[in-house]
């Protein structure tokens, strides 16, 4: 009887811990959905998604969030670009080409790169890489989009570098063997079996630090400047943008609560969380998908 | 072993004997944060067992924490909405306004541009993006960098209400959410105009004339200097004579007030 009832007792305390959590992604959603349909409702949504006027103190107001929405995923893209090829190469490296001995020392040195604080970077990239940028390329502001893209870049790294390798690792010896045995280089045997094989794990890798990148904050409100604009011409890195995530967490401080300016963040945020959300189910996609192929080796 | 437990329990004694003391709580603004902690500081050194907690979150929330009775003082950059009021009365909390020193909003640039004084007109000219190269107004050949603080913030109200006049910020204004953070913008790029408080300006930035008028302790006490604002504290109703509000309150009239104001680089409203 006291067997049963500790074993019972015990899973559902166990249950009840776990469910917080669950709990916690639910009430999250339900409290931004909350604040946020007041201004759904009043506001037109096609506005709120393909105006580039953000001018939530004016009178009228206005909160259109594209130029914002742009320039998230401006800096998401550019630092996706600079990180995913480092990335994927030194995933390779780690895993099939270093010994033992490095790899042990070099894998907790890159994880160390996940633990720095974000404001940290955001020090980095407003004391020292902002006047460098502007000494050197000639930029008349140093907190641009490059900026911001760069200091993502290298915050995304630690995430792509050890799913990348853990999913290259788990492509069976035999594949490559094989690779070998049929006269391919160790180069072709990297680039045409391993990476090919590991695909799934590589891309999910990716999506996971696009989503560190696109939910960061504080950098980017630091590094990246904070000009409501799209950048013309569109390829221009050295221009200022804002981000989404900067801009809820650089107006909160001081809207007052329950007005239209107050809703629209919220609405922001929102915006925010059904994009990582899209994403998120991406990246679950391809982790199913790398986990079965590793079953079948 | 025992020693350790007898610590341990009188420590904890001494922990529970604290929690007793009298408390309060300041909540709001980032500008006039500093201050209050300055205050906030000598009073807890002066009178032992007061306890005061400082929050700078933003004057909006120093506001709607009156409201809610959520704290004893709210401090604010600026003065309390209509809306704040009418909500405040209907909550039946009467803010009332103690204004405790002035700030004075400086227009800063680089310290290499030759330029040294704008007038308003040409400062709005320059944040709605009407004028883009220094070399309009007489000074280098450089782009115009344009730095200012968030929208939300006290210093941007200001800013927004004494130079802007209902015209909007352009597209590629640039904004930091700090006082020190737009100096150090400041300080970092040639091309670059921006405004902090006066306590913010330092030998690294160059604060400019405007309308003719340099921001100094005189010009922004005596009100000539255009760009400047009091700071509040807001408490509800008058605080009791004599309460530990009021001396708080009141405490930017003593000598010692106007020391610590001045010394985080504010302006004290006596001149004297």
């Amino acid at each position: 009887m006291r067997g049963f009832l500790t074993l019972h007792l015990g899973r559902t305390a166990l249950f009840l811990v776990t469910c917080t959590s669950v709990l916690a992604v639910f009430l999250i959603f339900l409290f931004v959905v909350r604040e946020a349909m007041p201004f759904l409702a009043k506001f037109s949504i096609k506005e709120f998604l393909t105006s580039t006027a953000w001018y939530p103190e004016a009178v009228p107001p206005k909160f259109g969030t594209l130029a914002l929405l742009v320039g998230s995923g401006y800096v998401t893209i550019v630092s996706i670009i600079f990180a995913v090829p480092v990335g994927i190469l030194a995933a390779v490296f780690l895993s099939d080409i270093v010994s033992m001995k490095i790899r042990n020392i070099i894998k907790p040195i890159i994880e160390i790169l996940a633990a720095i604080p974000s404001v940290a970077y955001g020090f980095f990239a407003v004391m020292v890489l902002a006047p460098w940028m502007q000494e050197k390329f000639g930029f008349s502001t140093g907190t641009n989009a490059l900026n911001a893209s760069l200091i993502l870049a290298v915050m995304a790294l630690p995430t792509i570098i050890s799913v990348s390798e853990d999913s290259i690792s788990a492509v069976g010896r035999e594949l490559r063997e094989a690779s070998y045995g049929c006269g391919a280089t160790r180069m072709e045997t990297i680039f045409k079996v391993v990476i090919p094989a590991a695909h799934s794990g590589i891309i999910a890798g990716i999506v996971l630090g696009m989503m560190r990148a696109i939910g960061e904050t504080m950098v980017v409100w630091m590094a990246s400047g904070n000009a409501a604009q799209i950048p013309s011409p569109w390829w221009d890195l050295s221009q200022s943008v804002r981000t989404l995530t900067a801009t809820i967490a650089g107006d909160m401080g001081e809207t007052e609560k329950g007005s239209p300016h107050y809703r629209a963040l919220f609405a922001a945020g929102l915006l925010l969380l059904v994009i990582i959300l899209c994403l998120n189910m991406v990246s679950e996609y391809f982790l199913i998908r790398a986990k079965q192929a590793g079953g079948k080796r | 072993m025992k020693r350790l437990v007898c610590s341990l329990v009188l420590l904890a004694l001494a922990v529970t004997g604290q929690v007793r003391a009298e408390t309060l709580q300041i909540e709001g603004s980032t500008t006039v944060g500093p201050i209050a902690d300055a205050f906030a500081e000598y009073f807890m050194r002066t009178n032992p067992g007061l306890e005061i907690t400082v929050k700078k979150t933003g004057s909006g929330d120093g506001a709607a924490a009156l409201l809610d009775s959520r704290c004893d003082i709210a401090t604010m950059s600026r003065f309390m909405k209509d809306k704040e009021f009418q909500s405040a009365v209907a909550k039946n909390v009467f803010p009332v306004a103690h204004a405790i020193a002035m700030d004075g909003v400086c227009i800063i640039v680089h310290p290499s541009n030759t330029v040294s004084a704008l007038t308003t007109a040409q400062v709005r000219d320059i944040y709605a993006g009407k004028i883009k190269n220094w070399k309009e107004i007489g000074g280098p050949d450089a782009e115009i960098v344009i730095v200012s603080r968030d929208t939300s913030s006290g210093t941007y109200e200001t800013f927004n209400d004494k130079i802007m006049n209902e015209e909007k910020l352009a597209s590629n204004v640039e904004y930091v959410n700090s006082n020190p953070q737009a100096q150090a913008r400041v300080k970092t790029t040639t091309g670059a105009i921006g405004y902090v408080g006066l306590g913010f300006v330092d030998a690294d930035v160059k604060a400019l004339k405007i309308d003719g008028i340099a921001p100094t302790k005189q010009t922004i006490s005596n009100g000539t200097y255009p760009v400047s604002r009091p700071l509040f504290m807001f408490t509800n109703g008058y605080p009791k004579l004599g309460s530990t509000v009021f001396k708080f309150c009141t405490f930017y009239l003593t000598e010692k007030g106007q020391e610590i104001i001045l010394a985080k680089g504010f302006v004290p409203v006596t001149n004297y």
